[in-house]
């Protein structure tokens, strides 16, 4: 048998179980919010596969069941007509005792999903076609930065992200860690979730929004305290300097090539808003909102015809020489 | 307006058998010839013209699912452009709500709800010509837009302000918009002649409590219509304003609210599930008596259960704002008055199954298709309750896991019993048979491709696959379930192929149908298959809510209506008295030349303000036409 078809079998047969590999998976809970989600599903679907089993069940015993003979359709028996009337409405009242009981069930799950905690740590998330900008922001402005598309928390500590939109409507999903919320432009939403163990979790976003919106995907990286807190130190100084000749070049070049007009490099002179903030985009993971791993190669395709790998997105294919683009890579892998 | 014999009148009473036949055909026929054609206000006339269209647009957006199967079947495959996808799956959705699943039901109670109710035409006939072209018109301007390629691209629900002409400067967002517009004049027209038709023109003696289930059912949905789509109406309207003229409905930064959008949008999105649904339990109740050999169990239940749950179909839609950040409390209640739907729903389903319990079941295709619908309709239903609770929403929300569950409802709830009812009445219509052999591989090819295709969806809605996402990549482990779907998809699709081919052989080759041939209980089957244009030779008195059962042999009639011009019968609301002999319209070309006059303006509109002014004469011109007095007996009264 193909492999594939093993797996699928495998799946079909054990889910929710077997799909409990995937990265980006209600049904492999990573944290306090998508346990309880998950728990509370679990209640519905059992609750669900009862009664649909019951009534297939019925369904099939009044097919299969031998008839009256009576060959008149009016021809009715009247004490079936009034034992299947009491039948109907107990029925009818048990559907609304069972509906009532999951919308309890339901309520004390959000109660837990939604709960509140004062000393969350806070950061900003800001939805644009088509990646994610994400602020910590802090008291003093030295201790603020600001990165895209990837987001690092610490493990075992509730976070809140506060969601806006810069044009239409996203919506934040790590199915791992907990459920969707949007991002409305004129609107602030906050959502909080306490990731239990450390690890990448993929997120992507939920809610259509133009053309690239299935490339539109961010990590999620949970990590001990102490190693978040050297992240978060790291993250808060400039850019490094170019070391080599051909750094300053490409520096040079992300200025004189229109690059710093939308990207900004903190500590430089590329100060531009449009796109996403390159300050560290040498240590982050993937490139293009989670379209590509972050490596020379994808970089320079990106980079040679953003059209090509995410069409329709904003980022416009520049003239490069290709001694240019070996430097601007460069450059970029630099920055750490 | 008297019951009174005017002097020298042909009455229905001096002429007999095949001599009143020949005289009411004359008087009530389609005129002969290409204009004769499109001016005809025969119910059954524009209802077949309605179900074709239906049934056409029904098929160019299958054609649409398959591509997106296609796209979908693997990681990363280009078989659709971003671009193409995008408008692929808005036109799918915008087709399969707008332009097929509402008008097909309405066109069925075009066809049928005279016919059972027993009298001669629809209520306000020259309407019913002009919803049905509105609804061509509408349709065609969608679809010659997208082969255009302005097709929309913004989802069937078109947020704001993806929608907004800073984020989709093209047109494609007024195509929708705009063939909003026109499907719901279409579709309120409908309710409207639904409504009358069935308070004032059903036979007489046929009290409330004797109208047929499938009757009553199109009833609250002309009511859910009536209230519903207004909400749209204003929606897609502002969002023109908005685009065209600059105004501000949606602006957040002028203080407009996107979020006014989706409460607009959902107030009518969610009974418009029902408005699909309701229908469908109405062919379900009339297919089951018919094939269970008995009466539905619970007749006054089920009707207070449609009504029930037409009123709670407007109580919420905010279960599909879950995740806009709305009030926690609120939310809540929103899940609990979802999930109480489930009851008229469930109280429904029981009375099927003690019906079915008690009944001795026929196995011919509309009763597997009855069948069918249960099984799959319940399981869409569950997972209902399950979207319907907060915490669950959060994760499934816009993944396809909602895809899975919303198809299991609509086409369980509303396509299952649909080709049912076309395997049922198509008899009646057409006068022929379709075959069972094929009417067997239908149903099973349907179930079980239905059933490979979306459930699988659930599944991957849970392991995190987003809705409207145009690829994903390999390393999502969603591709064998994508497969899996795909495959069943092309095995569903092949189900309709079938049923195609069963039409036009058995259009063809068919066995004859006779008056009734299903032995059914209700009044369409006590005419001709297919019926006279003057659908019945005498008008009939009902006494029992099964007339067919209860009076196999003879049925009692009215006489007094006129013979030489078109007449029908007006009864009272309740108890449906005979009250007045009412003219009913003559054919009529205006109809059709306001329906082009309202096109034009439609579609000048979406261009430019001025559309606004110069498209307005033309309209008033044809409704003048429309309305002049022309001497003939039914101007004097």
């Amino acid at each position: 048998m193909q492999v594939w078809v093993r797996r699928l079998l495998v799946l079909c047969m054990t889910w929710p179980l077997a799909a409990c590999a995937g990265q980006q998976s209600a049904l492999d809970p990573q944290g306090l919010q998508s346990e309880q989600i998950r728990h509370t599903l679990f209640i519905f679907l059992i609750v669900a596969a009862i009664v649909w089993t019951a009534v297939v069940i019925v369904l099939g015993l009044g097919l299969l069941r031998r008839k009256r003979t009576a060959d008149q359709p009016l021809d009715l028996h009247q004490p079936f007509e009034q034992r299947s009337g009491r039948v109907v409405l107990a029925l009818g009242i048990a559907t609304t005792v069972v509906v009532l009981g999951l919308s309890f069930v339901s309520y004390a799950g959000q109660r837990t999903v939604f709960a509140k905690d004062e000393n969350a740590l806070t950061l900003k998330i800001i939805g644009h076609q088509w990646w994610w900008e994400v602020r910590y922001e802090a008291d003093s402005p030295h201790q603020s930065f600001v990165t895209a598309n990837e987001i690092r928390i610490p493990t075992g500590q509730p976070v809140k992200v506060e969601l806006e939109s810069a044009d239409v409507i996203h919506s934040f999903w790590v199915p791992s860690l907990t459920g969707k919320m949007d991002l409305i432009p004129g609107q602030k939403n906050e959502l909080q979730f306490t990731a239990k163990n450390a690890g990448i979790y993929r997120g992507q976003c939920a809610e259509f929004c133009g053309i690239q919106h299935a490339h539109m995907a961010f990590a999620v990286i949970a990590m001990s305290p102490d190693e978040f807190g050297r992240w978060r130190d790291h993250e808060n100084q400039s850019a490094n300097s170019p070391t080599d000749q051909l750094g300053k070049q490409g520096e040079a070049l992300f200025r004189a090539r229109g690059c710093a007009l939308c990207h900004n490099i903190s500590g430089t002179m590329a100060g531009g808003q449009l796109g996403p903030d390159l300050t560290h985009i040498g240590s982050r993971t993937t490139i293009a909102a989670g379209t590509l791993p972050n490596t020379s190669a994808t970089l320079g395709a990106w980079i040679a015809d953003p059209q090509h790998i995410k069409p329709g997105n904003l980022m416009p294919k520049m003239p490069l020489q290709s001694d240019e683009m070996i430097a601007i890579i460069h450059y970029l892998e630099q920055l750490k | 307006m008297s019951m009174a014999a005017e002097p020298n009148e042909l009455r229905d009473d001096v002429l007999n058998g095949l001599q009143l036949s020949m005289q009411l055909e004359r008087v009530w026929r389609t005129p002969s010839g290409l204009v004769g054609a499109l001016m005809s206000v025969d119910h059954k006339v524009v209802g077949r013209r309605y179900i074709l269209t239906a049934f056409a647009f029904l098929l160019l957006g299958g054609i649409l699912a398959i591509l997106m199967r296609v796209q979908l079947a693997g990681p990363e495959k280009t078989f659709l452009s971003a671009d193409k996808y995008n408008q692929v799956f808005t036109m799918h959705g915008s087709t399969m709500m707008f332009l097929f699943a509402v008008p097909v039901m309405e066109a069925f109670a075009v066809y049928l709800v005279p016919l059972m109710v027993g009298t001669r035409n629809i209520a306000f006939p020259r309407l019913n010509a002009f919803s049905y072209w509105m609804f061509l018109f509408g349709g065609c301007f969608l679809w010659i837009s997208f082969l255009f390629n302005v097709g929309p691209d913004v989802g069937w629900f078109s947020y704001v302000p993806l929608s907004s002409l800073q984020f989709t400067p093209t047109k494609r967002a007024d195509v929708w918009a705009q063939m909003i517009t026109f499907t719901e004049v279409a579709a309120l027209a409908v309710a409207v002649e639904i409504v009358v038709t069935v308070f004032k023109l059903r036979a007489p003696g046929m009290t409330l409590d004797r109208i047929p289930l499938f009757v009553w059912a199109m009833l609250v949905t002309a009511f859910l219509v009536m209230f519903a789509m207004p909400s749209i109406m204003v929606a897609s309207t502002s969002l023109i304003l908005d685009r065209l003229v600059n105004t501000r409905f949606y602006d957040s930064s002028s203080g407009g609210h996107p979020l006014l959008w989706q409460h607009l949008f959902w107030f009518f999105g969610h009974p418009e599930v029902y408005i699909i649904f309701i229908p469908g339990t109405g062919m379900v109740s009339a297919i089951l008596a018919t094939f269970a050999r008995r009466p539905v169990i619970g007749y006054p239940v089920v009707i207070l259960s449609l009504i029930a749950t037409g009123f709670l179909s407007f109580g919420l839609w905010v279960h599909h704002m879950f995740v806009t950040g709305l009030p926690q409390l609120g939310a809540a209640l929103f899940t609990a008055s979802s999930m109480l739907i489930a009851v008229p729903s469930g109280l429904q389903i029981f009375c099927w199954l003690a019906t079915l319990w008690d009944g001795r079941p026929v196995y011919r295709t509309p009763l597997l298709f009855v069948i069918g619908f249960i099984v799959i309709f319940v399981l869409g239903g569950l997972s209902g309750v399950m979207v319907a609770s907060v915490p669950i929403d959060t994760q499934v929300h816009d993944t396809y896991f909602v895809v899975a569950h919303f198809h299991y409802v609509l086409i369980g709830g509303a396509v299952f019993p649909l080709v049912g009812a076309v395997y049922y009445w198509l008899p009646k219509i057409a006068g022929r048979m379709l075959s069972e052999r094929l009417g067997r591989w239908n149903f099973w090819l349907a179930f079980i491709g239905f059933n490979v295709a979306f459930f699988p969806m659930h599944i991957l809605g849970l392991i995190g696959m987003p809705r409207r996402v145009y690829t994903y990549t390999a390393d999502m482990d969603w591709a064998h379930l994508n497969l899996v779907s795909s495959g069943g998809a092309l095995v569903f699709a092949f189900s309709f192929a079938v049923l195609l081919a069963n039409v036009i052989y058995s259009l063809r080759k068919g066995a004859l149908a006779s008056d009734n041939p299903w032995n059914a209980s209700t009044l369409e089957w006590a005419t001709s298959s297919p019926p006279p244009p003057q659908n019945f030779d005498r008008i009939p008195v009902v006494k029992h809510r099964d007339p067919l059962w209860a009076d196999s042999e003879s049925l009692s009639v009215v006489a007094g209506l006129s013979a030489e011009r078109r007449e029908v019968l007006l009864t009272s609301l309740a108890e449906a008295e005979p009250q007045i002999r009412e003219a009913s319209p003559e054919p009529s070309i205006w109809p059709l030349l306001t329906a082009i006059a309202t096109t034009i303006f439609f579609i000048g509109s979406i261009f430019t303000p001025w559309a606004v002014l110069w498209g307005t004469p033309p309209m008033a011109v044809t409704l003048i036409g429309w309305f002049w007095p022309t001497g003939s007996k039914e101007d004097e009264e």
